[in-house]
């Protein structure tokens, strides 16, 4: 191996490490507000790109249409949750919510697709992110006060569910997006793409964003608040059941992220987000669930293992990784600090 | 007559088939510190986390002339209700500065800084801490700042679940003190406690609960005096 080598690979590494970093702090972010393991973020991220995709060719993607019916499924659980109390407030809310926004988001498909790479990545986000919330009322709102297992185990049915819906509605077929940018620049013997600037420009300003949002704003600490002390947050007023939706708003809009720095390097199928998803869960589970620096740090490892591995033993790639799980977990079982938190 | 703040009438607790709480009717008037004292077990806190709506609850339950027992704990503490509870239920990961904060999370910044500099002139140690953990405090250091997480949202109502469990008395006597100037400032104030005795001297109505059911009430210098409660609650002394 010489340093050309050595150097595509580690660049390689670097930059897929980068994108697991972004799922893996997805799912720091998820776990710690509603302790819920985020088994679907991979789909997010397969839906992410998809949508960049189609929007990029020109169709309509299928999570536009998704979305509506998500939301309307959403509304109707309110409705029966909220029936004996209904004001008019509250229909104008849920009608702007759930009927209002992904509406306008699925004629701003119809009327965007095709026109700009800008209008792509914008649109993408929105419709992605904008499932969370509604996943997260169908799914997982109704058992929020349930154990982690519990948790677990819806979350697994919600990866199945997702996973169906994708063939539905992108179908079998892979597909690829074009880069962000033709921009490259050499940097000896090794071409940086415009493509990997960006991915490493946008894991760089979400650390700095969450950094921001969760120590700077009340309403990150409040997040926070709830993942530390459920009861005590609503005793001060924090609305617990609202923080969910946000935090399954960032994760989707981070996987959304995500999906089109990944669009561009590799084909994406229906079915490709969960494996890519199960490395970002690697590094969160190294990083404890817990801290997003130490998260970023295993991304990173991770990706330089599979980049390496790939090259020395591509066909044990994957069983490289995931092996790494284990002395990991073991370390952890026996210096065993735990996230649960009270009082 | 005023209309008293808080009012639960006919108020029914259940764990299943264990009645905890059975038809406990109680006032709180504006400016009023009104004390239950009773035997551990006899539903005291189930009857205060029942008022704040963690618990489901039969019967009328109204606050400020409204009714309130279909609210959510959140919207309750909007009213202006607020509990600290036994535990305290601390962020205990976070500041002191960062609960306090939270304490006033529908307030802007400006708002809350103010009502934060209020709470650091009546809890002098809060503001020597501010920036330490939570979890680090001591026990009484722990209770003033649930008391003053519970204040930065402007209570009318503040509902206190054993605030003297666990401290040292010289820390029990400054919290009754509190309670008191809290009461001047026009918070009123229901106080749970086992500790009879101090309950009694600072508060001016109480009621006595036993097994779930209110056995007696009254004016609380009154009950301080009646042989019954002597006996059972505040020792042979």
């Amino acid at each position: 191996m010489d340093l050309t080598i050595l150097l595509f690979l580690v660049q390689d590494g670097v930059t897929n490490g980068a994108i697991y970093a972004l799922l893996g702090f997805a799912l720091v972010l998820v776990f710690a507000v509603t302790r819920i393991i985020f088994i679907p973020q991979g789909e997010f991220v397969a839906y992410g790109a998809l949508t960049y995709a189609m929007l990029q060719a020109g169709h309509v993607p299928g999570t536009a249409y998704l979305l509506p019916i998500f939301a309307l499924i959403a509304l109707l659980f309110d409705l029966y949750a909220e029936r004996s109390r209904i004001t008019g407030g509250f229909l104008i809310r849920q009608g702007i919510e759930k009927i209002v926004v992904p509406l306008a988001l699925l004629f701003a498909a119809r009327e965007l697709a095709g026109v700009s790479t800008i209008a792509s990545l914008v649109l993408t986000v929105a419709i992605v992110s904008a499932l969370g919330p509604h996943l997260y009322r169908i799914a997982f709102q109704p058992l929020a006060d349930r154990s982690v297992l519990v948790l677990l185990i819806a979350a697994v049915g919600t990866h199945l569910a997702l996973t169906g819906l994708g063939l539905v509605f992108f179908g079998a077929e892979g597909l690829r997006a074009d880069a962000l940018t033709d921009f490259s620049v050499d940097l000896g013997p090794l071409p940086v793409s415009g493509q990997n600037i960006a991915v490493y420009a946008a894991t760089l300003l979400l650390i700095a964003g969450l950094y921001w949002f969760f120590e700077r704003t009340v309403q990150g600490k409040a997040l926070r608040a709830t993942a530390v002390n459920r009861l005590g947050a609503r005793l001060v007023g924090i609305r617990t059941k609202g923080t969910g939706k946000v935090a399954l708003a960032l994760a989707a809009g981070i996987g959304a992220v995500s999906g089109v720095l990944l669009a561009p390097m590799t084909t994406i199928y229906y079915d490709t987000g969960f494996v890519i998803g199960l490395k970002g869960f690697v590094a969160a589970i190294i990083g404890g669930l817990a801290s997003y620096p130490l998260t970023a740090a295993a991304a990173i490892t991770v990706g330089l293992i599979e980049s390496f591995s790939s090259f020395f033993a591509s066909d044990y790639k994957e069983v490289i990784v995931f092996t790494l799980l284990i002395p990991v977990l073991l370390v952890r079982s026996f210096t065993g600090k735990h996230t649960e938190d009270e009082d | 007559m005023t209309k008293p703040l808080l009012s639960l009438s006919n108020l029914s607790v259940s764990y299943g088939k264990v009645e905890a709480v059975r038809g406990v009717s109680l006032e709180v008037f504006a400016g009023e510190i009104v004390t239950v004292i009773g035997a551990n077990g006899a539903g005291k806190s189930t009857l205060l986390n029942a008022a704040m709506g963690i618990l489901p609850a039969v019967g009328e339950q109204t606050f400020d002339g409204a009714s309130i027992g279909r609210l959510e704990v959140e919207d309750r503490v909007a009213a202006g209700l607020s509990l600290v509870s036994e535990r305290r239920e601390l962020f205990s990961s976070m500041s002191v500065e960062d609960n306090l904060r939270l304490g006033a999370v529908r307030f802007s910044e400006r708002e809350a800084q103010a009502r934060m500099a209020g709470v650091f002139d009546r809890f002098p140690r809060l503001k020597e801490r501010r920036r330490q953990e939570a979890g680090t405090m001591s026990g009484g250091e722990r209770q003033m700042l649930a008391m003053g997480r519970a204040l930065m949202a402007g209570p009318k109502v503040l509902m206190l679940d054993e605030p003297s469990l666990g401290l040292a008395p010289r820390i029990v006597a400054d919290i009754f003190t509190i309670i008191e100037d809290l009461r001047k400032s026009g918070v009123a104030i229901l106080l749970v406690e086992q500790n009879a005795r101090a309950a009694l001297n600072a508060a001016d109505r109480a009621y006595v609960m036993e097994l779930g059911e209110i056995t007696m009430s009254g004016k609380a210098a009154d009950l301080a005096n009646d042989p019954q409660i002597e006996r059972s609650y505040l020792g042979l002394h």
